[in-house]
């Protein structure tokens, strides 16, 4: 019998090359951990290039999961375990493997030419390089080459292997199941009957060889005990997914029957149209356009007809979609625009993530064309945010922007599934009454304008990119007419503030010395960063938001029960500079743009600068017991 | 050889040409050609019986684009070169409607070419409207991508180095199922034209020449003047031989030895009629040839140049998502419990 320590949480990052199957190793040992009852965040990181050259530092794919008994916000800073499948590796990654931490190398890997393509002058594993960690050196290439020989693959099949055996080891360690990942490799390879069983031996060669060997107490086996959840359903979710089940939810509680999403590849966005490409039986149907104008138009088409029109992108496409995106506004037709932000301007990186485009979404468009933005702060909150989106543009005849980026795209986290039956719900009403009828006449709480669907007899009308007549949808060129629309259509933007719940503080105070304002997926970094900061006596509070414009009516107000406001973002100061704007608060940026989240200890360094300087009076004990944010669920941001 | 489309819907009580027409003035300067393209409209939707509320216009921008305005049905006036794809957006929505997309030479093959190509080659059910009038008229009067080269203009003073494109050749060439040809003059040709149109299931291209008057008059008076029209005009019809002049005795046959046409007079060098080709508007091929027949060599080619129906896009898209709904059940739930959930109890 294996004796097995206990941890409450543990970050494990695998990597090697971009060919080497380490996202699909990451996502197998998530869907593990996760029927294990961790919390867990998980962190995807690889290049653009599909295939770079082996072995080199630029070809270096990696997965990263910090899972725990607790409750888990990030992937987590440093990680305790990293399983380097080469050199190069190892060249990438070591500076983030905590002092003490292991490292599992396939030694078989560490050839003389790979060494050099990572420009290791001598080989790490023998030269003293990693004396502070622990070094499990195994030679995973020849122990997955003698676990799968008797399958008939070639040799660079049977290599390919490696990776599951890998896995095997690494759930092992963790004294997780395989169960799924076997289920996961009869689905993957059931045409080819000799992949799945080599790749079955490879995972249980993997797994047996901790099990039975060898490496004595070299290197210890854990136990990571479930997180305290709420009873439900979980599921592992990554954004990707919940947007796209949040547009069908969405576009559900709108009565509307038809989805139609059209978009341009393009990374990291063209996730969300694989996903909804294989639900056509929600009555979605999906668009691959010839470019991103034909995509957001053929959106606006959908929309003007009376389905839910949905267009998705990243940073450069969205700046294509520009022009339509103020045709949208002035025709005051419903768009749900899916902005995946990267790293940028232009190209960028494009598997990056970066919050860079908040200006773009808010304020980049010809002319006064005011429109709702809105950002989703963790993989999950992508469900909620995509319906809240469906809801705003549908009832307010409006495009709306909604703000993910790379990293929740692929980022998954665990998810206690909503029960669909007590969703909101927010049916259209189109119109059908020629009585009274224009194209502009607004409803007057809403300020919004008439759905009239072609179709309706006796609502046959025109509209267009000119400016209208606000009492009868004509063309006019009327000056006065052209002030009364567009304010018209500013306060209809402006009146969201009253629908939405007014800003709540994540944790700790609604006043006192220093709130941490953040918005998208900083969220889990600034608040554990805000909790251990509280934790250690400091008055801080986190205050999170989902709604970027209009901003809740009550911000101003709350921003300015605080002495200083700290705003971390993954760009070179957008929200701060907006905050600053519209409330005239001294807020201060920390900005990132390095192509990778925050880590905890960024946000806590910019915590300790720019907070109260000082432990509360006796509250130093707070870290005893963890505070839990005030709401009803873990996840997501309140409101 | 032309199926008749679905979204062909007769009114209850007849609507004449007039009633098509919108209470919005209409604001194209006076002599403009696109009046009587939008005359000939009105007198096809009358005679389609098009259902006003099922009809819907979109167009981009130019003095074309205008067109939506002055028709009693849905329209929309969208943005530079996008309508097609705001007309795909419309039938992927209803496939039911009638969709008809106004455009201009600059709209469809300059700022919109991409979406033209496109939406010709998915072959979406709509009827496209191409204006060729060979300059930007609402701009004041630049060069357009079908202006012939050394064409004089505010941007281009010494005349155009451009070579022009040929719209249908375009067309055939992004792989249009039908392509015709007409001018905005002969009204009773273009009125049986844009009914053909109508009539053919999948994207029809349209070319209408069109005469503007403030800043391009008299482009087309090689072709389209009384005097010349006889020798510069061929009248296409599917199964008659090409055959044009006042006394319809010029006609065009395949140069011997060469893939390319040639004008014979019958009755010289023994010239029968049995000599002269017959138009086949199934034959893509010919039909590239036609379209880029331009005097003085040849006279140029009007009717309808291609027609071979196809499968429609939104039709194939709308029987893949009715697949999908025949074995999946659009239950909310279960998707979000697809894949591996696990419960955490009491």
């Amino acid at each position: 019998m294996i004796s097995r320590q206990t941890r409450d949480a543990v970050a494990i990052r695998f990597a090697g090359d971009s060919g080497d199957g380490m996202q699909l190793t990451g996502a197998q040992f998530t869907v593990e951990t996760a029927l294990a009852g961790n919390d867990l965040a998980t962190f995807p990181d690889f290049p653009a290039e599909i295939r770079a050259p082996a072995g080199t530092t630029f070809g270096v794919s990696s997965f990263q999961i910090h899972f725990g008994s607790d409750d888990i916000l990030t992937a987590g800073d440093d990680v305790d375990v990293l399983v380097a499948m080469n050199p190069a590796a190892l060249a990438v990654n070591l500076k983030d493997l905590r002092v003490g931490g292991t490292v599992v190398a396939d030694t078989g890997a560490f050839t003389e030419r790979n060494l050099t393509k990572a420009g290791f002058p001598a080989n790490p594993l023998e030269d003293g390089t990693l004396g502070r960690y622990q070094v499990l050196k195994l030679d995973v290439s020849k122990l997955t080459l003698n676990a799968v020989q008797s399958h008939g693959l070639s040799t660079k099949e049977a290599h390919r292997c490696r990776n599951l055996w890998a896995l095997g080891l690494m759930l092992w360690m963790y004294g997780r199941d395989r169960q799924a990942t076997a289920q996961w490799i009869e689905r993957r390879f059931a045409k080819r009957p000799e992949l799945v069983r080599a790749n079955l031996a490879a995972l249980n060669a993997g797994h047996a060889y901790g099990e039975t060997a060898e490496l004595g107490s070299q290197v210890a086996a854990y136990t990571v005990a479930p997180a305290e959840a709420k009873p439900g359903v979980y599921r592992t979710v990554t954004g990707t997914e919940a947007i796209a089940w949040g547009l069908i939810a969405g576009a559900r509680a709108a009565g509307l029957d038809r989805v139609v999403f059209a978009g341009y590849p393009i990374t990291p966005a063209s996730a969300i149209l694989h996903t909804l490409a294989g639900l056509k039986e929600h009555g979605v149907v999906t668009f691959q356009a010839e470019d991103e104008i034909a995509a957001v138009c053929a959106a606006i088409g959908a929309a003007y007809t009376g389905a839910l029109g949905v267009t998705s992108s990243s940073g450069p496409g969205i700046a294509l979609k520009t022009e339509a995106l103020g045709l949208a506004i002035t025709t005051e037709l419903p768009l749900v625009v899916i902005d995946s932000q990267r790293a940028g301007p232009s190209t960028g990186m494009p598997t990056k993530p970066e919050q860079s485009d908040l200006f773009q979404a808010v304020h980049g468009r010809n002319a006064d064309a005011p429109l709702p933005v809105l950002a989703a702060a963790t993989p999950s909150d992508c469900f909620e945010v995509a319906i809240e989106a469906v809801r705003l543009a549908t009832k307010y005849m409006t495009p709306v922007i909604l703000l993910s980026d790379g990293y929740l795209a692929h980022a998954a986290e665990p998810w206690r599934l909503p029960d669909v039956e007590t969703l909101p719900r927010f049916p259209v009403a189109f119109r059908t009454d020629p009585a009274g009828f224009h194209p502009f006449v607004r409803d007057p709480a809403t300020l919004a304008r008439a759905w009239a669907l072609p179709g309706t007899p006796g609502l046959e009308h025109r509209i267009g990119g000119l400016e209208k007549d606000h009492d009868s949808g004509h063309i006019s060129y009327d000056p006065d007419n052209h002030q009364r629309m567009t304010r018209a259509r500013a306060a209809k933007i402006a009146g969201i503030a009253n629908d939405i719940p007014p800003q709540a503080v994540q944790l700790g105070e609604a006043r006192g010395a220093l709130a941490v304002v953040g918005w998208g997926s900083t969220y889990g970094a600034i608040h554990q960063a805000v909790r251990d900061a509280r934790a250690e006596g400091h008055a801080v509070s986190h205050i999170h938001l989902r709604y970027l414009a209009p901003f809740p009516r009550n911000l101003g107000e709350l921003l300015a029960g605080f002495e200083r406001v700290l705003v971390p973002e993954m760009n070179n100061g957008q929200l701060v500079a907006l905050l600053r704007s519209a409330y005239l608060v001294p807020a201060v940026g920390l900005n990132k743009v390095a192509g990778k989240p925050f880590r905890v200890s960024e946000i806590a360094a910019a915590i300790r600068e720019h907070g109260d300087g000082k432990r509360e009076a006796g509250s130093g004990k707070r870290a005893a017991g963890k505070e839990r944010e005030t709401g009803a669920a873990k996840r997501g941001v309140r409101r | 050889m032309t199926a008749t489309t679905a979204t062909t819907a007769t009114t209850a009580q007849p609507l004449a040409p007039k009633d098509y027409a919108s209470d919005q003035e209409v604001r194209w300067c006076p002599g403009c050609g696109d009046y009587a393209i939008l005359k000939a409209m009105q007198r096809v939707l009358a005679d389609i019986g098009a259902r006003p509320e099922r009809t819907v216009f979109v167009s981009g921008i130019g003095c074309a684009a205008r067109f939506p305005y002055y028709v009693s049905t849905y329209g929309f006036h969208s943005i530079h070169g996008r309508a097609p794809a705001i007309a795909t957006g419309v039938k992927l929505a209803n496939p039911e409607l009638d969709v008809w997309v106004i455009t201009g030479d600059g709209d469809a093959l300059s700022i919109g070419g991409n979406h033209t190509l496109h939406v010709l080659r998915r072959n979406v059910d709509l009827q496209i409207v191409l204006f060729n009038n060979e300059i930007y008229g609402l701009t004041k009067g630049q060069y357009s991508p079908t202006s012939r080269r050394g064409t004089r203009s505010p941007s281009t003073p010494q005349g155009s180095v451009e070579a022009p494109v040929s719209p249908c050749g375009f067309a055939l060439g992004a792989g249009a199922r039908f392509v015709a040809r007409s001018v905005d003059t002969l009204q009773a040709h273009l009125v049986e034209t844009l009914k053909r149109a109508h009539a053919h299931r999948g994207a029809s291209f349209v070319e209408v020449f069109q005469n503007c008057v403030v800043y391009n008059d008299g482009v087309f008076a090689e072709v389209t003047e009384r005097d010349v029209a006889p020798d510069r005009q061929l009248h296409v019809q599917h199964g008659q031989p090409l055959l044009f002049g006042a006394d319809r005795r010029r006609g065009l046959r395949l140069k011997p030895g060469s893939l390319a046409l040639e004008v014979v007079t019958i009755g010289e060098q023994g010239v029968t009629e049995d000599d002269v080709l017959r138009h086949d508007e199934t034959n893509r091929i010919l039909a590239t040839l036609l379209a880029s027949l331009e005097p003085p060599d040849f006279p140029a080619a009007f009717g309808v140049l291609y027609c071979s129906p196809a499968a429609t896009y939104e039709a194939e898209v709308h029987a893949q998502v009715a697949a999908a709904r025949a074995v999946g059940r659009a239950d909310l739930g279960a998707l979000l419990r697809s894949g591996h959930t696990w419960t955490v109890e009491e």
